[in-house]
């Protein structure tokens, strides 16, 4: 679709983020379109409905100081595109990939679309390949695996600032020889929040690697609907054209949606549960199915969307209809933040469903999945015992139980906790578990193969020596 | 026969572009469902609501750069599959695009505007006739039949509303599908048919009378056969909040029951799930015919990325080319995941339309969707001679927002399925799997389908079940008691109860998709092992009652073997049941004569 280049003086109508134009015409649906307002600033907008009487159009920065009869509009023939280039990684960009890191403008590339291409289902390849986070209670119970889609679902004022900074300077694949790669995402950031991402990464080194997609708390909503999608276009670029594993990290997809309400609600749409529009699932979808592996290609795009739970409500319309799409999820408890244990990571209800099929012998260690399965019922375990001891006290347990709930603190403060800048390889994590797990009698190991109990458990280990 | 057609047809100009949903001018002549090409990229598109010349239009791909004024023409026809060899084993969208066809043309991203044949023009399928020239044959009688694979025997059947005497029928040998294979004269005039037919997808296929079910849908899932069973031609609905293994046992189903076709519609769910099917079936064995699960598998993709309005038409696609098969006299199994977002894409076209909401914005005719839906299930006889019956079970997961089964989808489609299977989030959570509740699900066929039990099986099938299910009762009864006092305060009889139920929810019902003897148990095996854990609550019951303490009950030496059998015997090695069976009432014999 050629733009016409036709330039449009006046609006007849603006409300909320948008503003409606008459008489125009040849204009497409979903169009991109140049807004100039009167102090000679260029705003982008897109089409979202076209009728015979009028275009109505969505401003990304918002329309605030435009008036109707002095803006002007051009029709761009094109949807929204960003561009894209390696130079990206090492910087930090606007909604548009605009470098907003004081640095000179990059060589780019190419410009692409920022919405893509659904990926044909035969096309995917199924994910396998394990990624280390360097987090034992990820790696070791709920492993990430490259082409995945694994959320952290959070609450308001947990850690998980400080655990995504943390797998952004620690994730990596075991094969070193492969490129990797890490896009953050961040929507609706505070300031703060925002120089603490940002230091963090530049202090350590890991900016080198990371492509940093920035929009703060006090950039206009609309364009909160466009950073994600210009980062993952970004993100498509260099796994399947530069063969990289690129990992995504989105944070915080709280914000994505309330934008995407206060978006819906301004355009008079019907709403759905909570206010929030009634395609939202299908929104979050064409965000979270980007991620992915293609089969003939050597990249992958792995996601971990980061969102805080609205009243540490696991049911809310967002962590619900992402958790219908994402292939399992990391859950944060307040309760251990109280504890003083991070990464708060709650076992019980944390799952990777990918897991399976990206551990085991020449992908972490034959011994993982027994493991993981192990600490899994152990830990189910420990929580029947440990409400059966609120009753009837810690005294009133027989002896195995009470061994139980050694091994369930012992999990949770030497296994789950970890310090901010301990990076465990997936060797050091599964050490620990074997450590936490000699806390029990031998005969409670039943989910382990007796071969690597011998090979593994410690104190058999120092036996037979 | 286009031509003369073709001048009636409506074409229209675009005068409106909201989202998936289009208005266009000068569409008087268009017909309510018609199919028409939108746009200069001809995206595909249906005729949803007319309103004197304005025709809206909802469009089945993206419309992304859509003009005013843009041309729109009608087809003449509605929304259609095609059907004919080829179809099983392939992999479509919503709208029958086959999707391979789509990767080798366009790379691995799905671009729009794109047009590709669902079945083969080039192909060519070994044809062997069945009729002869002379004889009179009418709509659903077989003309000839293709193995279409090494488990789908095609039977070519005469197209619906002809009926006539064969002038001419094609001899043995390799056919396209647009070739003539028979030649028939209707009325003095002459028809010609080729194996390639078309069926408007919103419109049931015809059939002669409806059938009562009887035989069930073996699944190989002991909670599903034994306890909640679904009849060939029977609905059910699998409900259950994210993580609660909806797809995993809608696959299990899919690779285990004993239906003849399977039809998979993945209906705006995961890409890397469809991925798993589409892996996993070529090399998954079917257990009956040892041939890969593939050759009788046809899958709809249409994942939660690719545009919604395919994804309402997707359960449609589906369900048709299951009632083509039926019509062959076939028992098909339709599994949909999910029907909550195929509503969801009702609702959001709805909302473009401005139609009034009813409940939580969907829109009021949302109901009667979902019962013409799930109406098109059922055990039927087909038409033509020789009384074929042929059926089609649906299988539809839901997925209630929140886990909340009072939701409108859940609660209109247990209206139209007598069949539910609640997934339960905390049995999830203690990774039981499938984590169907016993006590909130139910299934209205096992009046029908225990009579074939006790003709195929064993006349005690209904008995042991209903035994069990006392137990699992009186457990549910007991919790309460036990969350307050402990166990350890209940008298022998009922803590014997709670032993039974806990050997019965491990033992039995919890059942591993990853094991290769555990996936699937044939009936016999089901049986035999209810049979066991009960018998073991009978005998025990008895001992106690006699006053045997109830440790001497539960240090049962073969007990660790029932625990697991499931695991331990395979499907064709039953008789090592009947094994654990002696050695246990052996083991009570012995208690009870030391007592005397």
């Amino acid at each position: 679709m050629a733009g016409t280049g036709l330039e449009y003086k006046g609006v007849s109508q603006i409300y909320g983020p948008i503003m409606v134009i008459e008489n125009v015409r040849d204009v497409g649906f979903d169009e991109l379109v140049e807004v100039k307002v009167q102090s000679g600033e260029t705003r982008l907008g897109r089409v979202t409905e076209v009728t015979r009487k009028a275009v109505t159009i969505q401003v990304f920065e918002g329309t605030s100081g435009l008036s109707l009869s002095k803006t002007r509009t051009r029709f761009l023939g094109k949807p929204l595109e960003v561009p894209v280039s390696m130079e990206m990684l090492g910087r930090v960009m606007n909604s548009f990939g605009e470098p907003i890191d004081g640095h000179p403008r990059f060589f780019s590339e190419d410009r692409r679309d920022i919405n893509g291409f659904p990926m044909n289902p035969t096309a995917r390849e199924y994910p396998r390949d394990f990624i280390q986070t360097g987090i034992s209670a990820i790696d070791g119970l709920a492993s990430l695996v490259r082409g995945q889609k694994l959320p952290v679902f959070s609450g308001p004022g947990l850690s998980h600032n400080a655990l995504a900074a943390q797998i952004v300077r620690q994730a990596k694949i075991r094969n070193e020889s492969e490129e990797f790669y890490v896009v953050f995402i961040a929507m609706g950031l505070e300031h703060d929040d925002a120089a603490f991402f940002r230091n963090s990464f530049e202090e350590t080194g890991a900016i080198k690697n990371v492509a940093m997609f920035l929009n703060l708390a006090d950039d206009p909503p609309v364009e909160r609907i466009i950073t994600p999608r210009a980062g993952l276009t970004l993100a498509e670029y260099l796994a399947f054209e530069h063969d990289a594993h690129v990992l995504v990290l989105l944070t915080d997809m709280t914000n994505y949606c309330e934008a995407l309400r206060e978006v819906s609600s301004s355009m008079e749409e019907v709403p759905s549960r909570k206010g929030y529009p009634g395609y939202m699932y299908s929104d979050l979808a064409s965000i979270y199915e980007r991620a992915g592996r293609i089969t003939g290609k050597k990249g992958s795009i792995t996601q971990m969307p980061i969102l805080t739970m609205p009243n540490d409500d696991i049911t809310h319309p967002i962590p619900d209809l992402t958790g219908y799409i994402t292939e399992g999820q990391i859950v944060l408890s307040r309760s251990l933040e109280t504890q003083n244990i991070y990464p708060p990571i709650t076992i019980t209800t944390s799952l990777s469903r990918l897991m399976k099929d990206g551990i085991g012998k020449g992908r972490t260690r034959e011994d993982h999945a027994d493991v993981a399965s192990q600490l899994y019922a152990a830990y189910a375990q420990y929580n029947a015992v440990k409400s059966l001891a609120t009753i009837i006290g810690e005294e009133g347990l027989v002896s195995r139980d009470k061994e139980y709930l050694r091994f369930g603190e012992r999990l949770e403060r030497a296994f789950v906790n970890q310090g901010r800048d301990e990076n465990r390889s997936i060797e050091q994590t599964l050490s620990i578990a074997w450590d936490t797990l000699a806390q029990l009698p031998d005969e409670e190991l039943t989910r382990i193969h007796p071969q690597y109990i011998q090979q593994y458990l410690p104190k058999i280990a120092s036996e037979v020596k | 026969m286009g031509r003369r057609q073709q001048k009636t047809q409506a074409k229209g100009s675009i005068i409106r572009v909201t989202g998936p949903v289009v208005e266009a001018d000068g569409m008087a002549q268009a017909v309510m469902h018609e199919l028409v090409a939108v746009g200069s990229e001809r995206l595909v598109g249906e005729v949803i609501r007319l309103d004197g010349e304005i025709a809206t239009i909802q469009v089945y791909e993206n419309t992304s750069g859509l003009k005013l004024n843009e041309e729109v023409f009608g087809t003449g026809n509605p929304l259609s599959v095609e059907l004919g060899p080829g179809l099983v084993g392939n992999v479509f969208d919503g709208i029958q695009r086959p999707l391979e066809t789509l990767r080798e043309r366009m790379g691995p991203f799905i671009q729009h505007g794109q047009r590709v044949v669902p079945i083969s023009r080039d192909k060519k399928w070994f044809f062997t006739p069945a009729s002869k020239v002379g004889g009179v044959v009418g709509s659903g009688d077989v003309l000839g039949t293709v193995q279409e694979t090494g488990l789908i025997e095609h039977r070519i059947l005469v197209p619906i509303g002809i009926t006539g005497k064969i002038v001419n029928l094609a001899g043995e040998g390799e056919y396209t599908v647009t070739e003539t294979i028979a030649t028939l004269r209707v009325n003095g005039s002459e028809v010609e048919v080729q194996m390639l037919q078309r069926w408007p997808v919103r419109q049931p296929r015809p059939f002669k009378r409806r059938l009562p079910t009887y035989a069930p849908l073996i699944t190989g899932q002991r909670v599903i056969d034994t306890f909640f069973p679904i009849a060939k031609g029977g609905s059910a609905a699998i409900p259950g909040g994210f993580g609660t293994g909806k797809t995993i046992t809608q696959q299990q189903l899919a690779k285990w029951s004993n239906a003849n076709l399977i039809v998979y519609v993945g209906c705006g769910e995961r890409g890397n799930e469809m991925v798993d099917v589409l892996t996993s079936f070529p090399q998954l064995i079917d257990p009956s015919s040892g041939k890969p699960l593939m050759q009788r598998t046809i899958l709809i993709a249409n994942t939660s990325n690719m545009p919604v309005s395919a994804r309402e038409a997707s359960i449609y696609t589906g369900i048709t080319i299951a009632e083509y098969y039926r019509d062959m006299g076939y028992d098909v199994a339709l599994m949909a995941d999910s029907t909550s977002r195929w509503a969801e894409a009702l609702r959001e076209v709805s909302g473009r339309l401005e139609e009034m909401p009813a409940e939580e914005g969907f829109p009021s005719y949302l109901p009667s969707r979902l019962a013409e839906f799930y109406e098109r299930t059922g055990v039927v006889e087909t038409l033509g001679s020789g009384n074929r019956a042929g059926s089609i079970c649906a299988i539809g997961a839901v997925s209630p927002p929140g886990g909340d089964f009072s939701e409108p989808v859940t609660q209109h489609t247990k209206r139209f399925t007598r069949v539910f299977w609640a997934l339960d989030p905390e049995l999830a959570d203690a990774r039981h799997y499938p984590a169907i509740n016993w006590m909130q699900s139910y299934s209205g066929y096992i009046g029908n389908v225990s009579a074939w039990w006790t003709k195929e099986v064993t006349k005690e099938w209904d008995s042991y079940r209903i035994q069990a299910m006392r137990i699992l009762q009186l457990e549910d009864d007991l919790k309460n008691i036990v969350k307050l006092v402990g166990p350890e305060a209940l008298p022998d009889r009922q803590r014997l109860v709670l032993e039974t139920a806990r050997i019965i929810r491990t033992a039995f019902l919890q059942q591993n998709a990853l094991d290769p003897v555990d996936t699937y148990s044939v009936p016999l095996k089901q049986f035999k092992m209810l049979k066991i854990i009960v018998d073991f609550h009978k005998l025990g019951e008895r001992i106690v009652s006699r006053g045997a303490p109830l440790f001497k009950v539960t240090q049962l030496p073969v007990l660790t073997d029932i625990m697991r059998m499931k695991t331990a015997v395979p499907n064709d090695k039953l008789d090592q049941l009947d094994e654990i069976d002696r050695r246990m009432h052996q083991y009570f014999e012995n208690l009870e004569a030391t007592m005397r």
